[in-house]
Parts: structure tokens; C-alpha cells; sequence
């Protein structure tokens, strides 16, 4: 009896979800034990066309850590579709957009100027010639091609059906292993699957509830940075302290490993349960609780949020209901 | 057959577990056909009505765009009436205790119609005694009888009355609990005598050597001694230790004891180590007469209130005309004998005022024509009075104004600009005499300045929310308008019940008022109590927050959000709670919950994204190009 | 769009959110008064403007809507004592918020309106439809529907391993 296929595979990401993985010690044993790695680029060298040659639904799990922002990743994740049994958005980016996401506030013609412009606003770019990527280009020996990038960045679920999610940037260790367990216990014949949809390696509530700093009623006067502050009190909420903290908004599961070592969350493990767009819900929780009444006094607050998309929808942006800016949406894929 | 027939034969006839009504606003129709539903055995919370009358047939002209927004709404509706769920009123207990707040003539009313009609009624009055601001009057308009005639035996009905429990000299510390059930803490500051053992002999005040200026009562023109009744009728019949002005306070505990030394009763009902107490009580509703205070005359500095010897404040001049009063009832100017031959009634002082209150005071004009007439019968002075608009609206009102032009009085329509006691020249002083107050004023009717010179000056300056009327309010969860008076359910229709249930507003509370409208309100106010009391339990309506406690973090974001005080931190479990009963409704905390964890009931995220989607479904959308 | 411009046939659909007190109210008398006013606003009711979330705003105009009205009693005058004041702490923020996705400040409009103001609402109303029609359409793209092929079914425990 052949072990079932497992599969993993890094679309627009970081690597990390990868190191998460790998960070999981002896327990990539059990891993290699209970499945045959079938598919894994970061781990060993598979080729496309190698995946596209096995049998439909033939993997039996795949991993799908990375959004989708070029034709490559689209592929991919329509081919991994069809090869596997159970899809996995694993990582905020296949979930949620993540980091990549926040690109969304720009047009893709913004963004190849801020990095490619010879006298753009980034300072670390330096291209006198105004050179940019194509497509495809002419070399002596032959055609280069590079997949082009699309218009806005998508999640997994909207390009392709996804079965479960594991959130966080990345999942935590201790939440992979588990979820690794759980379905190698399906494998045995142990345990049956969640739901088609379920959520897994994460709590039911936000972060809060696993923040250890003592939290009261809320009137936030003021907004500052952690660079704008005084040393922070180690045993009192962040948020009361002027912080813009998102454990509020954020499912648990990382254990509130931000909060609890004195840096606010920025919201990675993604909406809690049930939640339609989770910067909308901090939005609305920080707008409630402002100290002040009047227009201009509220503005004064709320001031203290330079970038209020970027603040809200760290990691949810291609997610959320309005996905991306006007401009990214209107042009052509 | 009428359209309620037919929709319950279709309810019975097609098995129907929805019904959206398309027609006028629900605010017209919403019962009537929840009704229909409930009759037909259906949950009445599975119906809703789409307003295509007040929203689109009577304000739209364009018959297509007409219709078309009216299918939406009908799409909105349905959509919404899927995700409804099945409800049930919420029903509470009512406590048959009532807790009424001041002892005015509005507060002793309404406790005497409850205690009336046989229940508990707990009266509190920060003050000493009951009677509130009525007990400073000597006559009342418009029929002059004498206010302490018509007050008093009230004020010792309420006294003597098995059901109506006394707290004078007490304040509500907290309010917790809602309709039905609330519980009270009552802070007793302490008199310093003993409430069981003082007969009200009033040795104690008899021989306590120390006088001071009684600026409560008597207003600043009389005197009291410290330890002292607030006035002769006062009820109870006990007086007060003010350790302000008490010799063995002021001398750190040391001296005097002249109170104790003659206190004829055994055991002395001297305690001078008396302590603030805090009573609680279980009531199920309150009734709020927290009265007016005075506007403060000194704050029209032109008005030389305070400055000028012979300005006086209206309330001065009840005390004045009181036979019980400082003066014995005589008319004087401030050196105590010397009887005015011209006096200047000044009315609006603090009223109609941009500067100060827009509000009018509502009894000033009154007041002021009694004390024209008061003042005309027992100096036979002559009286001016200055006013912006006369105001007699009520009973018998305007016929007193006559009595009082054909009592000779004179009226010039204008705002007084300055009262001063400066002659313009030598001449002015002359023909005046010494110590004329000129009155400079712009006649409206003539259309000419004047200037008129008077020995006294009466202020009739106007109602003003107590000064703590918003920490009060926050107490008992209701709300002050802007100007600071406490904001009825409906100013029209529901003036007496405020939008926390179970607690009522009589009174000037909510707003200046004559005695018989403060005492009207008092009876109503009471009538609606004694409605909930009868009717043993109260059906509210289900819109309601609650917490999903699993997906409750504890981040406290909504803490601080209910102006209702119905939302409470559980810290052994370090969860959110809601109580429903004090819920109200409004859902702001649904909205405002980081986690969703909040659920709206009858107002849901799933309703409302659902008629968010029905009401837009016809709108034509463009695609977000496919990538192949 | 020049406002001189009469080929301006856009006609916008608005999403109104009213609270059950004061601009639902409004609008009731607004109707019975027979007030005429642009049939471009849907209204939705809720029991007070404080209920109402960020994310119905953005589900609006992400599902369609050109604009969104959100209307509550006058500050002061709010029937739960001080949750419109919510409101407009919410949409202070959102407006910021949504300048970011280029979504123009009249999509999003406040306003306040008694029960007693019925021609007030309907004038409210008339302005913002004449100012998102000079905006033009909104026209969010509807979110992306996932396709591809997907196998027939998740296995069952029996599968797993065979």
C-alpha cells in the first residue's frame, strides 16, 4: 500500500511558511512516515511539468502557502487544484493577500514606477536607463520569459476552490505540527476530516484572549507609535496604553506572542470566526472608543493612524470586502 | 375580505413561514401585522413590511425609477425576512417598590398616589425637610392662597404615611439594575441627631448660641443657627447639625455642646460622631423631581445684583412677603424698615436670553405679576414692571394680569439695559433723592428710551437645571438635552416616561413648570408606575445585544460603549456580558465588537447583509475581467 | 463630468442607513408630506445610528451601491443619549480609510436628521444624488468567484490511505 502524495507549494510569499514548516523539528519525521512528498520546490526538486503528468486528484493533500499576483502562481494554483484532494491555504498570503497584499493600494503601472523610475520616491533604486521587466525579452541564446504580474493580488479561494485554512504569518510551529497530526490521524483512520471549510491551527476567538496584559474599559485620547512612547508598561493592554493593537480583530492561536513580549499585533492570524472583513472590525473598534465628540477633536485622534488602510488591513487587504484601490481594480488584468 | 383576512388565509392555505407586507412605514403598521401573524400561529417576528408608500409612491414622480426602487425594497425585505428568527418579548418582573427622587411638590405627589394606592414608595430629598422650592413661596398665582397652606398638610401627609419611607438629607449614590428590578444605594449624610430619639422639641436650637445667614431657605435674608430646622413646617421634624458653622466642629472638637448639655431626651439624641450611612433598596421603578435651581442673578453684572444694596432676587421677595419670613411678611429695602415707594419688577433675568438661557422660565411672568400685586397691596408703591412678552397662559392666568393693570401697575415692553445708582446730574439726584436705583430701559411700545427711578429692584430671574443635573442623569441612565433638563421619551406624547424603562421624570426636571403641571406630572408619573406595578410583569421588545461567549476575548472595547449600563466585564471568567433587560436595542455595541462576538438580535450582520444584497440585486455590475 | 454636462444620465443607486428614531422618521414624513426627492436612495433601518457597521458601508459599495447615506438624530438628540456620536467617530475614520481604496468623501455621506425634518432629509437626499451623479459610477468590481477544476468530492475516512 503506496503512503498518500502530500505537496507543497510557495506562490507569491515570503519563504516563511516554509521555515514554519521546517521548524516543526522531529516532527517533519512523522510527516515523511505517514506520506510520500510528491511535490515540495523549497524542499526537493520536482519539475511542473512532473506535476502536471500525475493523475487528477492523485496528491492527497497540498499546502498552498503564497498569494496569487502572476500568471505562474495562477497556474499553479489551478494545476495543484486539480491534482489534489484536499487544497490547504496555508499562510496568511494564500488566506488573506498578507504583506504582498497591501500592494493593492497601488496600480501595478504605480508600483513598476516606484521601483523601476530612475528618479523614483524609492531610494534604494538605482536604474539610469529606466529598464524594466518584460515578458519576454531576446537574448543570444533564445526567448527569456517571466510570468507577467496581474493587475491586483488574489487570495487562494479566489482563484480556485480552497477545503481548509490555516492562518498566521506565518502559522506558528506549534499549530502546523498539530494540524500535521490531525491528519495524519485521518490518514490512520483515527479521526474524520473537519468540515469542508474549517479553519484549522487557530483558536475561536481573537488575540486577547491569550494576551496575558490586563485590559479595562477604553477611551483612547491619543494614538502614538512605539518609537513615540515611553517605555510601556509590561502588565496593562497596549491599546490603552496609545498603541493601534489588533489583537481586538485578530484570531488567536499564535499564543499573543506579539503582545505579551511588548509589541502590539499587527493582526496576522486574520479575521475571528464569522468575521466578513476584519479591518472594517478594527476600524470600527478604534473608532468607537476615541475620546472626543467633535469633528475636529475626533480628527486630532485619529491622526494618530497615518495610514489607517495599512494599519486595519495589514494582512487582510486582498480579502477584504473592497480588495484593492479603485485605480488596481480598473486596469487590465 | 379585508387584506388581514387574506393574509391569514394564505398563511394558513400555502404553509407559510414568512410574510413581507409591502405598503406604508412599519412605524404605522408593523404591530397590526405582526398581529395577523401571530393570530395565524406564525412567530410575529417572521413578518416585516417594506415602506413603499412614505419612501416611494408619495415622494417619487418618475413612475419607472419609482417602481423599480419599489421591487427593491421589496427584494431587500424579503431577503431579510429569511434570515429573521423566531422571537419571543422579553418579560420582566416588576418590583411593586418605587423609588421617587426630591421631595417638591412634584416628588411628594407622586409618592402619595403610589402610596395611595397601597404600595411601598421610597422618598428621597437632599435636602432636610420636604417641600422643596414651593415652601419658600408665600402666596401662589393666581389665586394668592398662601403656599405653605396648600403645601404643608401635603408634606406631612407624606410624612405620616405608613407606605412613604423618608430619606431627607440623602442623595442616590448608584443605580444599578433595570425596569423591574433595580437597586439603589441611598447615601444618609449624617444630621448629627438621632432620627429616633429627637422628638423635635427644638431645645437644641433654642440654645445654640451661633447665628449665620440661612442662604437656602430664607435665601440670604434671614438667619438660622447651626444646628437648625430648614423651616418652622419642616417635615421630618428634625433638625440638622451644620458642622460648617457649629462652634465644637469649627473648633476642632472642643467647646460648646450646648445642643447636647439641653437635649432633653434619654439617651441624647445629640450624636456628634454621626456617619454617613448607605441604605440599599430594591425598587422596581423611580420616579425622578429633581426641581430647578435659581439662576444666578450675579452673572448679569449690569443688573448690579449683589452690588447694588437694593436688588433683590423674586426669591427674596417671597421670603420677604412670607409672614413666616425674615421680615414678618413687610416690604423693605435691605436696611430692614425703610418701605419702598417705587419698585421695578424685572422680568427674563437669565431667560429668553442669548447670553445665558434661550429657554423661557414659564412662571417668571406670573410670579412677577404676583409680586406687583403683593408689593402695590402692602406698600401701595408704585410698580413698574419691565417684560418682553407677557406670558399667561394658564388657568385663570390672564385674568390675574388684568386684576393687575387695574391694580394700577405700570408695564413698559422692553429688555432693561442697566440698573444703576448714579444720577446722570445733579439735578437727577436732586429731584430723585439719595439712593435711587435708575432703571434704563428702551420702551418698545413708545419707542423711546427711559429711564426710571425706583428705591427697589426685583429680579425675576428664571429656572435653570440643577447644576448636577448631567452626573444625575448619568446615574439613572437618562439623558439631558444640551441646555441640561432631562429629555422625555416623546416631548409630546410620552412626556413623563424617559427612554430608560422604569424610570419617569415629574416636574421641572424636566423643564420649567408651574405648580399644577409639576404636580400633574407628579400623578402621572405615578399612574405609569402603577400601571407596570399592576401589571406585575413588563413585555419588552427582543431587539437585543448578546455575547457569544466563546468568541468573546475580554478586550473590552465595548465596556465603555452603553449609555445604559447594561454592559458588564465578568473578571472571573474575563468575558463581556449583556443584561437584556437593560439592554435597549440600539446595537452599538454589535457594530462595534472587534471580534463579532456581539450579536444584534432582530437587527443581525446576517439581516442586514441580506437586504444590503436584495436591495441591490438589479443593479447592473461589470466583472472583474477573467484571467485564463 | 462638468455639472453644465445635461448627457449625464447616470442615475446612482444609493444605499441610505436610517435609525428607527429620528431620519427613518423623516423620511416617513418627508412621504406623508408629500415631499419630492430623487428615487436614487434605498433606505435600510436600523434601531440607531450607532448599529450601524463599517462593514455594511463597505458591503454596499463593493456589492453595487454608487454611495452610501448614513443618517442619525442630530448630535444631542440621539434616542440611546450619545451612540450617534459613534457614528460619527466610525465615519470620520472610514472616510479616511476609504480615500486610500480612491473612493471619493460624497460616496459616504452623514447626515442628521429629526423626525420633524422630513424636507431636510429629502434635501440631503437630492444633494448627495447630485453629487455622486457628477462622480459618475462607482462600479466596484464584483469579487472574484473561484473556478477551475475541482475534484468531485473531498475523500471519506475509508479513502484516505487505500
Amino acid at each position: 500500500m503506496s503512503k498518500p502524495k502530500f505537496a507543497m507549494y510557495w506562490a507569491a510569499a515570503c519563504g516563511g511558511c516554509e521555515i514554519a514548516v521546517l521548524n516543526i523539528d522531529e516532527k517533519v519525521l512523522d510527516l515523511d512516515a505517514n506520506f510520500e512528498v510528491a511535490f515540495w520546490p523549497a524542499a526537493m526538486d520536482v519539475k511542473y511539468k512532473d506535476v502536471e503528468a500525475m493523475e487528477d486528484a492523485s496528491i492527497l493533500v497540498t499546502l498552498f502557502n503564497g498569494s496569487i499576483r502572476t500568471d505562474e502562481n495562477e497556474h499553479m494554483a489551478r494545476l495543484l487544484r486539480r491534482k489534489s484532494r484536499i487544497l490547504v491555504a496555508f499562510g496568511s498570503c494564500a488566506n488573506e493577500g498578507c504583506i504582498p497584499g497591501l500592494a493593492n493600494l497601488s496600480s501595478r503601472e504605480s508600483l513598476f514606477e516606484r521601483v523601476y523610475q530612475a528618479n523614483a520616491t524609492s531610494p534604494s533604486t538605482e536604474n539610469p536607463n529606466n529598464l524594466r521587466p518584460q515578458a519576454s525579452s531576446q537574448v543570444p541564446e533564445g526567448t527569456l520569459t517571466l510570468p507577467p504580474l496581474q493587475a491586483v493580488i488574489r487570495t487562494l479561494d479566489q482563484v480556485v476552490e480552497v477545503d481548509y485554512h490555516v492562518p498566521g504569518c506565518p502559522p506558528e510551529s506549534r499549530q502546523i505540527a498539530a494540524v500535521l497530526d490531525a491528519l495524519i490521524a485521518v490518514v490512520k483512520g483515527e479521526a474524520e476530516l473537519p468540515p469542508k471549510g474549517a479553519v484549522l491551527g487557530a483558536g475561536n476567538s481573537t488575540v486577547c484572549d491569550e494576551c496575558a496584559r490586563k485590559r479595562d474599559v477604553k477611551q483612547i485620547g491619543k494614538i502614538s507609535r512605539i518609537q513615540e512612547l515611553p517605555p510601556l508598561a509590561t502588565d496593562v493592554c497596549l491599546l490603552e496604553q496609545g498603541l493601534m493593537c489588533a489583537g481586538p480583530a485578530t484570531r488567536s492561536g499564535c499564543d499573543s506572542r506579539c503582545p505579551n513580549v511588548g509589541a502590539p499585533c499587527i493582526g496576522c492570524y486574520g479575521a475571528a470566526p464569522g468575521v466578513l472583513d476584519q479591518g472594517a472590525r478594527l476600524m470600527t473598534a478604534i473608532a468607537s472608543v476615541v475620546d472626543a465628540n467633535e469633528p475636529d477633536a475626533i480628527d486630532r485622534v485619529l491622526d494618530g493612524i497615518p495610514d489607517p488602510a495599512g494599519s486595519f488591513y495589514r494582512f487582510s487587504l486582498a480579502h477584504s470586502l473592497l480588495r484593492a484601490n479603485r485605480a488596481a481594480l480598473a486596469e487590465k488584468p | 375580505m379585508a387584506g388581514q383576512e387574506l393574509i391569514e388565509q394564505d398563511i394558513h392555505e400555502q404553509q407559510l413561514t414568512r410574510v413581507v407586507v409591502a405598503a406604508c412605514s412599519p412605524h404605522l403598521h408593523e404591530k397590526t401585522f405582526r398581529g395577523v401573524c401571530e393570530r395565524s400561529g406564525m412567530n410575529p417576528y417572521l413578518s416585516e413590511m417594506a415602506s413603499i408608500r412614505e419612501h416611494v409612491a408619495w415622494v417619487h414622480t418618475d413612475k419607472v425609477a419609482a417602481t423599480a426602487k419599489a421591487k427593491a425594497i421589496v427584494s431587500g425585505t424579503v431577503e431579510r425576512v429569511l434570515k429573521n428568527d423566531p422571537l419571543e418579548a422579553i418579560r420582566v418582573p416588576i418590583d411593586a417598590q418605587t423609588l421617587v427622587v426630591g421631595g417638591g411638590i412634584a416628588g411628594i405627589q407622586a409618592a402619595l398616589e403610589v402610596a395611595e394606592a397601597g404600595y411601598d414608595v421610597y422618598l428621597i430629598e437632599r435636602e432636610a425637610s420636604l417641600g422643596g422650592h414651593m415652601a419658600q413661596f408665600d402666596k401662589t398665582f393666581p389665586t394668592l392662597d398662601c403656599a405653605a397652606c396648600i403645601l404643608t398638610p401635603k408634606m406631612a401627609s407624606a410624612g405620616a404615611h405608613p407606605k412613604v419611607h423618608l430619606f431627607t438629607w440623602s442623595e442616590v449614590e448608584k443605580v444599578e439594575g433595570f425596569v423591574g428590578n433595580y437597586t439603589v444605594t441611598v447615601k444618609k449624610k449624617p444630621r448629627y441627631v438621632d432620627e429616633d430619639i429627637c422628638t423635635g422639641c427644638g431645645i437644641c436650637v433654642e440654645k445654640c448660641p451661633v447665628l449665620v445667614v440661612d442662604d437656602k431657605f430664607e435665601a440670604g435674608i434671614g438667619y438660622r443657627k447651626a444646628i437648625y430646622w430648614p423651616f418652622a413646617q419642616a417635615v421630618p421634624n428634625l433638625p440638622v447639625l451644620d458642622t460648617e458653622t457649629c462652634t465644637y466642629y469649627i473648633g476642632g472638637k472642643g467647646g460648646c455642646r450646648a445642643c447636647e448639655k439641653f437635649c432633653p431626651t434619654v439617651p441624647n439624641s445629640i450624636k456628634f460622631d454621626q456617619k454617613e450611612e448607605r441604605v440599599t433598596l430594591k425598587v422596581g421603578n423611580i420616579i425622578l423631581a429633581t426641581g430647578w435651581d435659581l439662576f444666578n442673578a450675579r452673572r448679569i453684572p449690569q443688573y448690579g445684583y449683589g452690588r447694588l444694596a437694593n436688588v433683590f432676587t423674586n426669591l427674596e421677595l417671597e421670603r420677604m412677603c412670607n409672614a413666616a419670613g425674615p421680615t414678618g411678611g413687610k416690604v423693605v429695602l435691605r436696611d430692614g424698615q425703610t418701605a419702598p415707594k417705587r419698585v421695578g419688577i424685572v422680568h427674563c433675568v437669565g431667560s429668553r436670553d442669548r447670553n445665558y438661557n434661550r429657554h423661557c422660565s414659564a412662571i417668571c411672568c406670573m410670579q412677577s405679576l404676583k409680586t406687583a400685586h403683593l408689593v402695590k397691596e402692602r406698600t401701595g408703591a408704585e410698580v413698574y414692571n419691565f417684560y418682553i412678552d407677557i406670558r399667561t397662559p394658564g388657568k385663570e392666568y390672564d385674568e390675574f394680569y388684568q386684576r393687575v393693570l387695574d391694580d394700577g401697575v405700570h408695564f413698559v415692553r422692553g429688555k432693561v439695559a442697566e440698573i444703576s445708582d448714579i444720577p446722570f446730574d445733579p439735578a437727577e439726584a436732586s429731584r430723585n433723592g439719595a439712593g435711587t436705583l435708575y432703571i434704563q430701559v428702551e420702551d418698545t411700545l413708545a419707542g423711546m428710551q427711559r429711564r426710571i427711578p425706583v428705591d427697589m429692584v426685583v429680579l425675576a430671574a428664571g429656572l435653570e437645571p440643577r447644576r448636577d443635573s448631567s452626573e444625575v442623569g448619568k446615574t439613572f441612565g437618562i439623558a439631558c438635552s444640551s441646555n441640561g433638563w432631562f429629555i422625555e421619551k416623546h416631548a409630546k406624547m410620552d412626556p413623563i416616561a424617559t427612554m430608560t424603562e422604569g424610570v419617569f421624570v415629574a416636574g421641572c426636571a424636566g423643564g420649567p413648570k408651574d405648580i399644577p403641571a409639576s404636580v400633574s406630572q407628579g400623578s402621572a408619573a405615578a399612574a405609569r408606575v402603577l400601571n407596570y406595578i399592576r401589571q406585575g410583569e413588563l413585555a419588552l421588545e427582543p431587539v437585543r445585544a448578546s455575547v457569544l461567549e466563546e468568541r468573546c476575548s475580554g478586550c473590552r472595547i465595548c465596556n465603555g460603549l452603553c449609555p445604559f449600563n447594561a454592559i458588564s466585564f465578568i473578571e472571573e471568567r474575563k468575558v463581556t456580558e449583556i443584561n437584556a433587560a437593560l439592554c435597549q436595542g440600539c446595537g452599538t455595541c454589535v457594530a462595534a465588537c472587534p471580534a463579532g462576538a456581539i450579536q444584534g438580535t432582530g437587527f443581525s450582520n446576517e439581516q442586514l447583509f441580506a437586504q444590503i444584497e436584495g436591495l441591490l440585486r438589479d443593479v447592473n455590475r461589470s466583472h472583474e475581467p477573467e484571467v485564463v | 463630468m462638468s455639472a453644465l454636462d445635461n448627457t449625464n444620465t447616470f442615475e446612482p443607486v444609493i444605499i441610505g442607513f436610517t435609525c428607527n428614531w429620528c431620519s427613518y422618521r423623516a423620511a416617513d414624513l418627508a412621504g406623508t408630506s408629500r415631499i419630492k426627492y430623487p428615487p436614487n436612495v434605498r433606505l435600510i433601518r436600523v434601531m440607531c445610528s450607532g448599529r450601524i457597521d463599517p462593514t455594511f458601508v463597505l458591503k454596499a459599495l463593493s456589492d453595487g451601491a454608487d454611495g452610501v447615506m448614513i443618517a442619525g438624530c442630530h448630535p444631542g438628540e440621539c434616542h440611546y443619549l450619545e451612540q450617534n456620536y459613534k457614528a460619527l467617530r466610525r465615519h470620520r475614520l472610514l472616510q479616511k480609510t476609504l480615500a486610500q481604496f480612491g473612493i471619493e468623501p460624497a460616496r459616504v455621506r452623514l447626515t442628521w436628521a429629526s423626525a420633524a425634518e422630513g424636507a431636510l432629509f429629502a434635501q440631503e437626499i437630492a444633494t448627495m444624488v447630485d453629487e455622486v451623479k457628477q462622480l459618475g459610477p462607482l462600479n466596484w468590481p464584483a469579487r472574484p468567484v473561484p473556478v477551475g477544476s475541482v475534484p468531485a468530492e473531498i475523500p471519506v475516512l475509508s479513502e484516505v490511505g487505500a
